[in-house]
């Protein structure tokens, strides 16, 4: 049986075996269905031009883990942010961990979406919030939500700022041969509130998993949401992020992707800015080796005038590995005065590693500024040649120059315990150790 | 100390360097004149071993070592200093921590432990007030935004940090003004001594009115057309370069 067949005959099980009467019974099964009419997309389909699933969709993936597994945290501890106090949502194989997880109801909500889909009191919520700026046309977000069942569930009440980051955290243990992830994440910053959010998809052994994943976040009026994933994944697993974040008026939402690990990784994110005066900001450093493959595959809707978007992407590319950035600038025709700006640069350190970029702006206001530049290069011999002359020897040379390359992504990281974690995987990712933090 | 012997370099395919011999002694100061295009930039490139550049004849020795197979960091490790005319930006990277990978650099080529934390300050501190360089400069990235100037003085602060044995100052004194050169060339001056060697290289006989040669050689079409000592220095300056190619 073909993948996108069992996913189909697999469904009613799959909600067999959970609450059928739940508010999100209906939209799994509208969801299915446009999974079933669509199935996976291919390379014909413009916008994954340059990624194929193909290989990926060709296996057969378990799709209900087993009961919950246990990890010892000082396996673990490392992908936390163990230094600072954070709360945690934590996945072993897709199934809740308490074990790792610090979750809360006090003053804010930091739990699953199981618990908000199962009870009364979350129900307007739900009902106000669940899938409702996704695109429903998208064949992969409507794969995951009809088989939508865990991820974490955020929510921060007016003028509450989140004192503590929240990390949201999927493992998977190499229990199951071939695992498939869904999880949903939905994620509500009401009025004038502020969070951080870290998200992370870390194997613990290499074995074959690939995630589908959907967060949607909704930023309210005055709303900051500082949003951090990291994609530093063995080199079995293979991630497609589908992220739908709505701004309202005066909001601030940044998003920062390091993709370091990974087999395939496509990052689907979509910006709906819905108020006046909204700031975006999508930053990405992408560092790959190998067969690695990543797509940053990028929408920011201006549906309202006086906002300002900000996108800076840098990827570095070595040995076979392939970049893909699509960055979709729309402008709607009531969107006056609206600033959106795009930056996609990449280097090529040698002549196996490709890259394709390509930004479309779609513009129907008059009184804007718009922007966007993409380039693709190699390291500067010239400079090279400087810090060599330094006594600094050619490998710690590239580092430093990367680094210099990546640097506009890695200063406006506002954790500095993040900010040092990144640059240490990027220094060992570089194979260099430059005795100090940038 | 460097002895070259006739240098031939070509960049590219094109001929730049045409049979250069130049003997510098420790303690020593030569100045390398010339018109633009003569090689002089080229010369500076070959010694710091530049690797779109290629020798293909002559000798180059650092105190009887062969430097022609040499990548530009273990040049840099045996005391060879080019002070750029053109300094690279490398945004992220402080002064401080960019000097500190550069003399830890050097440190590990020669089998030593890492500096340790309190002598690095105090050196830096000690060669910044030198040179006339404050705190704030040394937390911005390195050559990011500064100033013509400021790039300058940055290259003679790591000259005085990681203390070569030969420095080459290639156009050091261009976009400069007449306060940053009195600067720069004071804090060369202050750096001399009998074991080293400065080679400067220059368009303009102003720099050396600060840095006075011991010797001056004159290059045209990749070739040392004359040497002489500080005298032939003001004598191209009043005659201009003409002269010279009517000679060569």
């Amino acid at each position: 049986m073909e993948f996108k067949e069992k996913l189909l005959a697999s469904h009613l099980a799959f909600e067999e075996r959970i609450d059928f009467s739940d508010p999100v019974h209906q939209t799994r099964l509208e969801s299915l269905k446009t999974f079933e009419e669509k199935g996976f997309p291919s390379r014909k389909d413009e916008a994954w031009k340059y990624t194929s699933l193909n290989a990926v969709v060709r296996q057969d993936y378990a799709l209900f883990p087993k009961k919950e597994t246990t990890i010892q945290l000082k396996k673990v501890k490392k992908y936390f942010l163990y230094e600072i106090d954070t709360y945690k949502v934590v996945f072993i194989d897709g199934v809740y961990s308490p074990f790792l997880s610090d979750t809360t109801h006090d003053g804010l909500d930091v739990c699953l979406m199981s618990a908000a889909l199962s009870k009364a009191k979350y129900r307007k919520l739900i009902d106000t919030y669940f899938n409702k700026i996704t695109d429903k046309q998208d064949s992969l977000t409507a794969l995951n939500t009809s088989y939508t069942q865990e991820g974490a569930y955020v929510y921060i009440p007016k003028s509450v700022v989140a004192e503590k980051p929240i990390e949201i955290i999927h493992f998977s243990t190499g229990k199951e041969k071939a695992l498939w992830l869904q999880p949903r994440n939905l994620i509500v910053i009401d009025q004038n509130a502020q969070v951080q959010i870290l998200e992370r998809h870390q194997s613990l052994k290499e074995h074959v998993v690939v995630t589908n994943s959907v967060t949607e976040i909704y930023a309210h009026q005055d709303a900051f949401v500082d949003y951090y994933k990291i994609q530093n994944d063995l080199s079995t697993a293979s991630l497609i992020d589908n992220t739908y974040i709505s701004q309202e008026k005066n909001s601030n939402v940044r998003v920062h992707t390091f993709s370091l690990g990974g087999k395939l990784i496509r990052n689907n994110l979509n910006f709906y800015l819905k108020g006046e005066h909204c700031n975006s900001t999508l930053k990405g450093v992408t560092l790959l080796e190998d067969q690695q493959h990543v797509d940053h595959y990028t929408l920011v809707d201006h549906a309202s005038p006086n906002c300002e978007s900000h996108q800076d992407y840098k990827g570095v590319f070595s040995e076979g590995s392939k970049g893909v950035f699509n960055g979709k600038i729309l402008v709607d025709q009531i969107a006056q005065k609206t600033n959106a700006f795009q930056q996609n640069n990449n280097i090529l350190l040698d002549d196996k590693a490709t890259v394709n970029t390509k930004p479309q702006l779609e513009i129907f206001a008059d009184d804007v500024k718009c922007s966007h530049g993409c380039t693709v290069g190699q390291l500067d011999e010239d400079a090279l040649f400087y810090l060599r002359s330094r006594g600094i020897p050619k490998k710690e040379a590239k580092a430093l120059m990367t680094y210099a390359f990546a640097n506009n992504v890695l200063e406006s990281v506002e954790l500095p315990i993040l900010k040092k974690r990144i640059n240490k995987l990027i220094a060992k990712k570089l194979g260099v150790n430059l005795g100090f933090d940038l | 100390m460097l002895t070259i012997e006739n240098l031939h370099a070509q960049v590219e395919g094109k001929q730049i360097l045409n049979g250069i011999d130049l003997d510098v002694k420790a303690g020593e100061v030569h100045a390398i004149m010339g018109p633009n295009g003569s090689g002089k930039s080229t010369l500076s490139s070959v010694i710091a071993g530049h690797q779109d550049y290629e020798v293909n004849e002559g000798t180059m020795l650092l105190e009887g070592e062969d430097l022609s197979e040499l990548a530009p960091e273990e040049r840099a490790h045996k005391g060879i200093f080019l002070s750029f005319q053109y300094p690279v930006e490398i945004p992220g990277v402080s002064v401080t921590n960019f000097i500190k990978t550069a003399i830890n650099a050097s440190r590990k080529a020669k089998g030593l432990e890492d500096m340790a934390a309190n002598e690095m300050l105090k050196k830096i501190r000690e060669k910044s007030s030198l040179l006339g360089i404050d705190s704030r400069f040394l937390s911005r990235s390195l050559n990011q935004g500064f100033s013509g100037g400021e790039k300058k003085r940055n290259e003679i602060f790591q000259l005085a940090m990681l203390e070569p044995k030969l420095s080459i100052l290639d156009e050091t004194d261009s976009g400069l003004d007449i306060d940053a050169l009195k600067i720069v060339a004071n804090g060369v001056n202050k750096l001399r001594s009998k074991d080293n060697a400065i080679i400067v290289i220059t368009h303009y006989q102003r720099l050396l009115e600060y840095i006075v040669p011991d010797f001056v050689h004159v290059l045209f079409d990749g070739k040392i057309v004359k040497s002489g000592n500080k005298d032939l220095a003001i004598e191209l300056e009043e005659k201009g370069y003409d002269w010279i190619k009517e000679m060569a």
